[in-house]
């Protein structure tokens, strides 16, 4: 089980793809910083067939006034919380 | 395979940033330490491994160089996205050291053989 | 932060006894730095400075412990090609003080 951290924006693309390449069905995908903006809509459509699952950090969400509807966020809590249910943390940037 | 040792993750092209030259630094510091080094080049990364750099009229040190030292740090496990090279038209023969190519399907079995996964 | 007058040459060096300019060094400062050390060098001190400043020209670093004691062991043989056998010849940290005498930076990842 490995928490992947991601915080690039949907423009950096080959971020994502190499992050979901190394992604297992036990994985989870933590956005972050500027990868929140993966939530937006157009993009989340874009995770939503991802092997594991994925969530948003949601102090970052909140800073670029972002709502996600379309994927659940955590608070700090919630990011620790993570860190201590997975094996590794493996960070994409 | 035994959960053993760091992964150091490297994916960003040499000398645009110090990323590479960190990446190296910290995998030498792991195998000074003892630790079993990993080295996985993706995206980018690759680029590090291209034979012919000499940066000295930029004022950088030769990565060429400090790569050919690796086995002597006993890292001898290089590994290479093969679609990451592909994508980039290099192949293999292009690169500094013999690598082992990394499918894409076999990354998470990759990620989970090492304790650590270090991005650098 | 000092000179030191050696054969003629004013050479300068850091707080820790490196050289600055490492197109200074010359055999003569590396006797002067062993004098320093409390060492005599002899021709088994020779083969591993030598052996030292190839490292450094072909990779371009100064090389930590495990590095060394392989580099000595492929170039040297199995004997020399051992911790004890570089603690011997350079006493306390062999990888600092052969560095510093053959006139390479100090090694980086050194414990």
């Amino acid at each position: 089980m490995v928490l992947h951290t991601l915080n690039q924006a949907p423009a950096n693309a080959a971020c994502m793809a190499s992050a979901l390449a190394a992604m297992t069905a036990q994985d989870t995908l933590l956005l972050i910083e500027d990868g929140v903006y993966w939530t937006l809509p157009t993009f989340a459509s874009q995770l939503a067939n991802i092997p594991g699952s994925v969530v948003a950090l949601a102090p970052d969400l909140q800073a670029r006034g972002l709502t996600s509807d379309a994927i659940e966020s955590v608070d700090d809590a919630g990011f620790v919380a993570l860190c201590v249910s997975h094996d590794k943390v493996v960070s994409w940037f | 395979m035994s959960t053993d040792g760091i992964l150091v993750l490297t994916r960003s092209a040499p000398y645009g940033s110090s990323a590479a030259r960190d990446a190296l630094d910290v995998a030498l510091t792991c195998s000074v330490f003892e630790q079993p080094v990993t080295l996985l080049f993706l995206d980018d990364g690759v680029f590090q491994l291209l034979k012919e750099q000499s940066p000295s009229a930029i004022a950088q040190k030769n990565l060429n160089a400090v790569q050919q030292s690796l086995p002597l740090y006993d890292i001898e496990r290089l590994c290479v996205g093969r679609s990451s090279l592909e994508q980039r038209g290099l192949s293999g023969a292009e690169l500094i050291l013999p690598v082992e190519l990394i499918d894409d399907a076999d990354l998470p079995a990759l990620l989970a053989q090492h304790r650590h996964v270090l991005s650098i | 932060m000092a000179t030191e007058n050696i054969a003629g040459q004013a050479i300068a060096f850091d707080d820790e006894g490196y050289l600055d300019d490492l197109s200074q060094w010359s055999p003569q400062v590396a006797e002067y730095l062993a004098t320093q050390e409390g060492l005599r060098l002899t021709e088994a001190h020779w083969e591993i400075l030598y052996l030292l400043r190839d490292f450094y020209s072909r990779y371009e670093h100064s090389p930590a412990m495990r590095p060394l004691v392989k580099a000595v062991k492929q170039s040297l043989g199995d004997d020399k090609g051992r911790s004890i056998y570089l603690m011997q010849l350079f006493p306390g940290s062999p990888a600092k003080v052969s560095a510093r005498l053959a006139g390479l930076p100090k090694p980086d990842n050194c414990l």
